[in-house]
């Protein structure tokens, strides 16, 4: 039975099955993903979760009074013992859509300021990964097809912006952009826009991509299938886009989460230090910089967006590490083996 | 006659006063406070620091010509002799003052004081570019010159020594009411001849006063001693302290500094106490905590040169739309700030309650007016039109932009708001180069007087073009409230209680053009240990570190 079953024809399955079918094992990595999925979802809810709780998270509301077991309640309450000092929001409820998680200092709820928060946190790291995975795989692939002037001139270029320590120069560009925004002839980005942080995010980050890239090119350039393109006389331009990026697809796929994850707390370190999103817009660093001064009476204000940049940090990491493991060719050959 | 009356009041006064502090010593003399600050003021210089904190430190350590009374309420505003012996003979038409120096005096590194230390003090302020040397000691004959150039600045006939007979000579351009107050400030303390005309930063000057700086690193802290050369010579204008020892420690954060203070390892902290903390210590340690009126001012200056704001109207509105309760609420309560509309602060010379931007316009604000508001809006034809805050970027500031955020938006605006470092935002609201539109900033006054608020933040003179240093922020210059300040300044040299009816409806006049917004009055909150003992409040200064005691 056996023998037959060893003499029959084996079905292969591509890289890609391959690659998904180790994925789907790996228990952690879909953990992972799952989590961040739902996270996602909940923080794309937030326009729908403000409309229904009838919040307006970005708007001062210090006199508002809310009801809780048929009892009115002020968002802001005074002290009334002693000399009487100080003001201090209302704790979390626990009933969702009425400050499931308390408010902050000016009397917003915090839970939809969180889930906008973390809107505008994925936003800027999505789409300052998307910027960096594009302009560094762009630089990558120059650099290391072409050599030369331009990969010395790039490579410089590359090594100059590594230099930088990278939260140094992320705060160096947000600080100089912050009040004026940019204006670079008929581009024109106004200061409060969430363009500012995804560039900047996108910028420092570039080397990060672009140097590993660079060097997997390298190694393409002098394979075999390169020379023989060259030699039949295939322009640059499509050997770059038809050889050489399909080989170093699953290196891209596997920078998008680890990417992201640095992005995001970059991000929440620049708008925790008020460079990156500017209020009355939230974002998880945002949160966490208003939570600060409430850490000693309600302490979930800042401890809640703390805790969500945590776990969707921690699973991209786990998910990208995984996709990592499924798309490494050693990995497949030990499936194989399987 | 009223004068000799007043003089025999203080005599009596100092009399009654003296021999309880002088018991006061025996029992209480000796110990260390401890002061604990998030960061040092900057520079020691005297004559450049220009910082609350630096200004409170230097008084048991350096003295002027004159100071401000060490003492409580209204007294702590009133200007006694202190290097000199009286208070100066005024000749010539109010434009000369001369001074006779107290003999026997010595500086804490044994130097004697002289004549020529007062000369060389007052050169100095120019030599090194004094903060304040185009502003407050630019009425001083030769001025000019100094201001031109620094280094070879001799104030020649203005100020004038006499070694024999022990007298300073004072010159002044024009009458100046407020010269004695000025002299007063820190900025022209009488430093050694010999002390070199650049900042000193962090190396301490030998000084007069009942203490000396004996050590000082500005990330770790400043050891404050006794001066082992001085004697009481004024009790009013130098007592002599309690502590042996004030050590200032700088570093800790508010929420640390708070719970040293709780645990008895800290006496006192310079920074505003964090909000989150005002509750529990305001029912639980009522006792250690001192609320005291200060003439400050937190307002939010319109840009008068730039859309929107260059529309009378559209300032108007947002005056009229802001809600001080709202603002008080975000400062801590009532206990903490008063609503404000107008310029000069309550119990302030020249004010007189007026508040032409609240629901019932009178003498208080009572409740903004947004519908009013909203029409002015409309009438100005600036609806729709962006307008950015820039602010400070600190807990209380970022929530009072926000606010201010959201009542614009709910007028008309398209509004956002910028927090900005510190450190930078003062600099930045001023310089015209940044076209702020709209700011939220304070001004704490320099010395009790209308013009310290009024011509200083709202005077033509005060605006300057693509500077750092242009503190008419709002850019506001109208020529008839300047003549009228002018008028006011040139008034107080004769009769004091004439100026003060003019600046108060130079008030007036200013708080209805709305160039800035009043947001509130704020209070001093100081937390103190519970071994601080006779805790003294100078309107001035702030509290007296010295006169306290903690044994």
């Amino acid at each position: 039975m056996s023998s037959q079953v060893a003499a029959m024809p084996r079905k292969t399955r591509g890289p890609w099955a391959v690659a998904f079918a180790k994925l789907a094992t790996d228990r952690a990595a879909m953990a992972s993903l799952a989590v961040f999925l739902i996270i996602v979802l909940a923080c794309f809810s937030a326009p729908l979760y403000a409309k229904w709780a009838g919040t307006d998270p970005f708007a001062s509301t210090l006199d508002a009074v809310i009801q809780i077991d048929g009892a009115d309640v002020p968002v802001m309450e005074q002290s009334t013992e002693g000399l009487g000092l100080g003001y201090t929001p209302i704790g979390p409820t626990w009933r969702l859509g009425n400050y499931f998680l308390g408010a902050d200092s000016q009397g917003r709820d915090v839970m939809a300021r969180l889930l906008y928060g973390g809107l505008n946190s994925l936003l800027i790291s999505g789409a300052a990964t998307i910027f960096t995975l594009i302009v560094g795989t762009m630089a990558g692939l120059i650099a290391g097809y072409f050599g030369g002037i331009t990969d010395t001139v790039l490579s410089r270029l590359l090594d100059v912006l590594w230099a930088f320590p990278i939260y140094l120069l992320a705060i160096s560009l947000s600080i100089v952009t912050i009040a004026q925004g940019i204006a670079i002839g008929p581009i024109e980005i106004q200061s409060g826009s969430l363009w500012l942080p995804i560039i900047i995010i996108g910028i420092v980050y570039i080397p990060y991509v672009a140097r590993p890239i660079r060097g997997q090119v390298l190694a393409l350039r002098h394979s075999e299938f390169v020379f023989a393109a060259i030699n039949l006389g295939v322009p640059g331009w499509r050997i770059l886009w038809r050889d050489i990026l399909p080989n170093i697809t699953t290196t891209l796929i596997v920078f998008v989460p680890l990417m992201m994850a640095l992005n995001m707390l970059t991000e929440s370190a620049l708008s925790f230090l008020s460079i990156g999103v500017q209020p009355p817009a939230a974002s998880w660093g945002t949160i966490i910089q208003d939570g600060q001064a409430l850490l000693y009476t309600r302490p979930l204000v800042a401890l809640v967006p703390g805790l969500a940049i945590a776990v969707s940090v921690m699973a991209l990491n786990v998910f990208g590490d995984g996709l990592r493991d499924a798309l490494d060719p050693r990995s497949k050959v030990r499936l194989g083996r399987d | 006659m009223k004068k000799l009356l007043l003089a025999a009041a203080a005599l009596l006064a100092g009399s009654w006063l003296a021999p309880a502090h002088a018991e006061y010593l025996k029992e209480h003399r000796g110990g260390t406070i401890r002061l604990l600050a998030r960061s040092a003021a900057g520079t020691l210089d005297p004559h450049i620091n220009y910082t609350d904190q630096g200004w409170q430190m230097y008084q048991p350590i350096y003295d002027g010509l004159v100071a401000f009374r060490k003492a409580e309420g209204v007294e702590g505003f009133s200007i006694v002799p202190d290097l000199a012996e009286a208070l100066p003979e005024v000749s010539n038409d109010g434009k000369t003052f001369t001074f006779k120096l107290r003999k026997g005096i010595k500086f804490s590194n044994g130097q004697d004081l002289g004549v020529k230390d007062v000369v060389a003090s007052f050169q100095r302020i120019f030599k090194i570019s004094g903060p304040t040397s185009g502003t407050f000691y630019a009425g001083i004959v030769g001025a000019d010159k100094c201001l031109a150039d620094t280094k070879s600045c001799t104030l020649e006939g203005g100020v004038v020594a006499d070694e024999a007979a022990g007298t300073i000579t004072l010159n002044l351009i024009k009458p100046d009411a407020e010269i004695l107050y000025k002299l007063a400030l820190p900025h022209a303390v009488i430093l050694p001849s010999d002390t070199p005309a650049e900042d000193m930063g962090s190396k301490p000057i030998p000084s007069t006063g009942a203490y000396m700086i004996s050590a000082f690193d500005p990330n770790k802290g400043m050891t404050v001693s006794r001066n082992p050369n001085f004697k009481q010579w004024s009790e009013e204008a130098q007592p002599d302290g309690y502590p042996d020892v004030v050590q200032y420690d700088f570093g800790l954060s508010e929420e640390a500094a708070v719970t040293a203070i709780q645990n008895g390892e800290a006496d006192w902290m310079f920074d505003a106490l964090p909000s989150d903390r005002l509750g529990e210590l305001g029912s639980k340690s009522m006792d250690q905590l001192h609320i005291s009126p200060l003439s400050a001012w937190w307002y939010a200056p319109l840009n008068t040169r730039m859309a929107p704001f260059d529309n009378e109207k559209a300032r108007q509105a947002v005056a009229y739309a802001v809600d001080r309760n709202t603002l008080v609420k975000l400062f801590g309560g009532k206990v903490l700030a008063s609503p404000v509309c107008q310029v000069l602060p309550p119990d302030f010379p020249g004010h007189e309650d007026y508040c032409p931007f609240t629901k019932n316009p009178g003498a208080k604000w009572s409740a903004p007016d947004v519908e009013k508001a909203k029409q002015l809006v409309e009438e100005s034809g600036t609806k729709g039109q962006k307008v950015t805050i820039i602010v400070e970027d600190t807990a209380i500031s970022r929530s009072i932009g926000v606010y201010l955020q959201s009542v614009l938006t709910n007028i008309g605006y398209v509004a956002d708001v910028k927090p900005i470092s510190s450190n930078l935002q003062f600099t930045y609201i001023q310089n015209t180069n940044n076209k702020v539109q709209m700011s939220v900033t304070q001004w704490y006054k320099d010395y009790p007087a209308a013009s310290d608020f009024l011509n200083i933040l709202f005077s033509c003179a005060s605006y300057r073009e693509g500077s750092d240093a242009s503190i008419n922020i709002s850019g506001f210059c109208d020529k008839d409230i300047d003549a009228q300040m002018q008028k006011a300044l040139d008034l107080g040299v004769t009769d004091q209680k004439a100026a003060d009816k003019l600046w108060a409806a130079i008030d007036k006049q200013v708080t209805d053009k709305a160039p800035a917004v009043g947001l509130f009055t704020p209070k001093r909150l100081d937390f103190v240990s519970k071994r601080i003992g006779n805790f003294k409040f100078n309107p001035q200064f702030n509290w007296i570190i010295t006169q306290s005691w903690v044994q």
